[in-house]
């Protein structure tokens, strides 16, 4: 579905990630984790298409097509989804306006007519219940005074709602409680299936115990420094990042 | 010392009037109040620091060189008519009895100047002291023959009142609309004026308007301005609010060459209140400049005030709001804010909030920010895949639906968002 071939982008003139190589496939669940500062934030952005990014060598090739030529929008058309770690409020556009824009744009893009009203309230109604957001909250504004749990659900909920094929979570698990944890963790569970790939960046490897990845990988200093099962991210967080800081530290003097 | 006479000033008096009517709705002594002080003050320029933002007198050397007043006239209003509203038509100037719906509701009065009894002649310019600006004394000097509106005391007006200002002209014109507008004792209005263009030639209007809102009376203003580039026009909108009155106005400004609004509001009985708000969006070299007055004369008085503008290429918007608490206005509340987004390098806003408070048990407030679009909120919207024109269309109409949402006439609001989504 996605190939990273040897990444490497800056911001500011400085490098961030330096030399990413990763592949997912279809029904693939990859976990990359990693400290403060190795870059798991940056490489989502780079992804999702944020401009302040520099991508200054390497290639990603999404279902074929070189995502790196495309701007945000098409990257979410051609089906990758970013949740954000910090979603944006977004005061005067309600939930269920920006969303029924959102699908409308990308059906455009895909050929289609604009969904049905009935259609897209009954999803609305399917989508909502499995993250168990409230409905007063999609009439409100996006994000709009939600709580932090409520923003990351209502991160899920348009990811429910928008269909993705490849959905990027940044950070999905921090600020949450274990029951919001759950919840987020079901939604994306119930998601998941032959068709679409995960790529989850967490920093614990608490989220782990209820998005089972398939592969974890470890990012430090903008590069992929050890890949595995999900093993690792038990190993991980019995020793900590020290270790591996220790070790990679040593190999880059 | 003798004041050097403002050549452009008496420039515009020679030629305005010999085709200005001669209602008299003001006494011979006002007249000459106002003839002076045009002559020596002249029309205003950026050295008074009202207009710093509105070179008004540099628009007239420069856009009305030579005001022939080859005014064109209009058959009918029904491209502006909104529905189920009253409706009263001025052309330039002039009040039309013709194309407008008079007195069909019960409880409201219409009368043209030139028809009005004396003791309400008398209150044509009891607001608008002609000493005071340069184009109050303009349009006092040479108003035509505009109307007084009354809604008589106890009428509970449910149908809005439509006032269509057109003003059309074939080449350099200088309209002077005025209208007196009074809601009396426990009466309440929905009164929407709006100022419209025809023609091909420029057009200067100076409209003024004064409003008595009355002891336990409401009145809901709201100004609708979308001008073309030939319309340069001033709105000047004074309104005294009696005891436990209530005006609200909401301006919205989406065209004109040059808009320039003056809203001065006097809360002179107890337990008054006022809100003005306002929404403009300016483009190209276009200047929009509101300057509000809110004058709490006596105790327990509220308003509240919130301007947002939207300037995109080399356009200038200006938000000057003053608020006046005398000394014996305690326990005034009043509350301010002015948010303003810069879409080009190249244009400019200005916002000024003055507060002079005289009363020491009193809370006051404002604030202003001015930004560009926000970059991460379109980011955003671009990863949902909505594409960067029309997310920015989004997030602006979600930055103007505030003041949107105060229009309460179902009709005019959806015109409104209907104009500002293809404005901008």
């Amino acid at each position: 579905m996605i190939t990273i071939k040897n990444l490497r982008a800056s911001v500011e003139g400085k490098e961030i990630l330096k030399g990413i190589n990763l592949e997912v496939k279809a029904g693939e669940v990859h976990a990359i984790m990693g400290p403060n500062g190795s870059g798991k934030s940056t490489l989502s952005s780079v992804l999702a298409g944020k401009e302040e990014y520099e991508v200054t060598e390497g290639t990603v090739q999404f279902n074929g097509k070189n995502l790196l030529d495309m701007p945000a929008e098409d990257r979410a058309r051609e089906g990758v989804f970013l949740a954000f770690q910090y979603p944006v409020e977004i005061p005067g556009v309600s939930n269920i306006n920006f969303l029924k824009t959102a699908i409308n744009e990308i059906r455009a893009y895909k050929g289609l007519d604009p969904i049905a009203p009935k259609d897209f309230l009954d999803r609305v109604k399917e989508k909502q219940k499995l993250v168990e957001l409230d409905g007063k909250l999609t009439g409100r504004s996006v994000n709009e005074g939600f709580s932090g749990g409520e923003k990351k659900r209502n991160e899920i909920f348009q990811m429910a709602m928008l269909e993705p094929k490849l959905a990027i979570l940044d950070e999905t698990d921090s600020g949450l409680d274990i029951d919001a944890l759950k919840i987020v963790a079901s939604g994306v569970n119930a998601l998941k299936s032959k068709e679409n790939a995960f790529i989850v960046i967490t920093h614990y490897q608490r989220l782990l115990d209820y998005i089972i990845p398939d592969f974890v990988h470890i990012l430090y200093n903008g590069k992929i420094v050890r890949s595995g099962g999900k093993e690792l991210a038990l190993e991980l967080e019995a020793k900590g990042y020290d270790e591996i800081k220790k070790q990679f530290e040593t190999e880059s003097v | 010392m003798i004041a050097e006479k403002s050549h452009t000033a008496q420039f515009l008096i020679e030629k305005i009037s010999a085709s200005a009517s001669k209602v008299g709705f003001v006494n011979d002594a006002v007249l000459t109040k106002a003839l002076l002080y045009l002559e020596n003050k002249g029309i205003p320029s950026n050295k008074n620091e009202d207009y710093k933002y509105c070179n008004v007198e540099a628009v007239f050397k420069k856009e009305f060189k030579n005001p022939e007043q080859r005014f064109i006239g209009i058959e009918s209003i029904s491209p502006y008519r909104l529905p189920g509203t009253m409706c009263l038509v001025v052309v330039n100037g002039t009040f039309l009895e013709r194309l407008s719906d008079v007195n069909k509701l019960e409880g409201v009065k219409i009368t043209p100047f030139n028809e009005l009894d004396q003791a309400t002649k008398k209150k044509i310019g009891s607001i608008a002291n002609v000493e005071s600006d340069g184009l109050i004394a303009l349009n006092t000097a040479f108003a035509g023959n505009g109307f007084h509106l009354k809604i008589e005391k106890g009428t509970q007006l449910q149908t809005p009142i439509q006032v269509i200002y057109v003003s059309g002209s074939d080449g350099e014109s200088i309209v002077n609309p005025r209208n007196l507008i009074e809601v009396e004792e426990q009466g309440s209005a929905t009164i929407i004026e709006q100022q419209v263009h025809i023609g091909e030639g420029k057009v200067f209007s100076n409209l003024l308007s004064e409003k008595f809102v009355a002891k336990q009376a409401t009145l809901i203003s709201y100004i609708f301005q979308n001008e073309g580039p030939l319309g340069y026009s001033v709105n000047t909108n004074q309104v005294v609010v009696a005891k436990e009155g209530h005006y609200d106005n909401t301006t919205i400004t989406l065209g004109g060459q040059l808009v320039r609004n003056n809203h001065q509001v006097v809360l002179a009985g107890e337990y008054s209140q006022a809100h003005l708000n306002g929404l403009f969006s300016a483009k190209q070299q276009q200047v929009v400049d509101n300057h509000t007055l809110m004058d709490h004369q006596v105790p327990n008085c509220e308003s509240n005030e919130l301007y947002k503008g939207i300037v995109n290429d080399k356009s200038t918007g200006v938000f000057n709001g003053k608020i006046y608490v005398r000394k014996d206005a305690q326990k005034t509340n009043a509350y301010q804010s002015s948010k303003n987004i810069l879409l080009s390098d190249d244009a400019t806003i200005n916002t000024k909030p003055q507060l002079e408070i005289y009363a020491n048990d009193v809370k006051c407030s404002h604030g202003t920010s001015t930004g560009k679009i926000d970059e991460n909120a379109l980011f955003y919207l671009n990863a949902r895949g909505i594409g960067k024109e029309s997310g920015r269309k989004l997030l602006l109409a979600s930055f103007a639906q505030e003041v949107i949402d105060k229009i309460e006439v179902e009709s005019l609001r959806e015109h409104i968002t209907h104009l500002f989504e293809s404005e901008i």
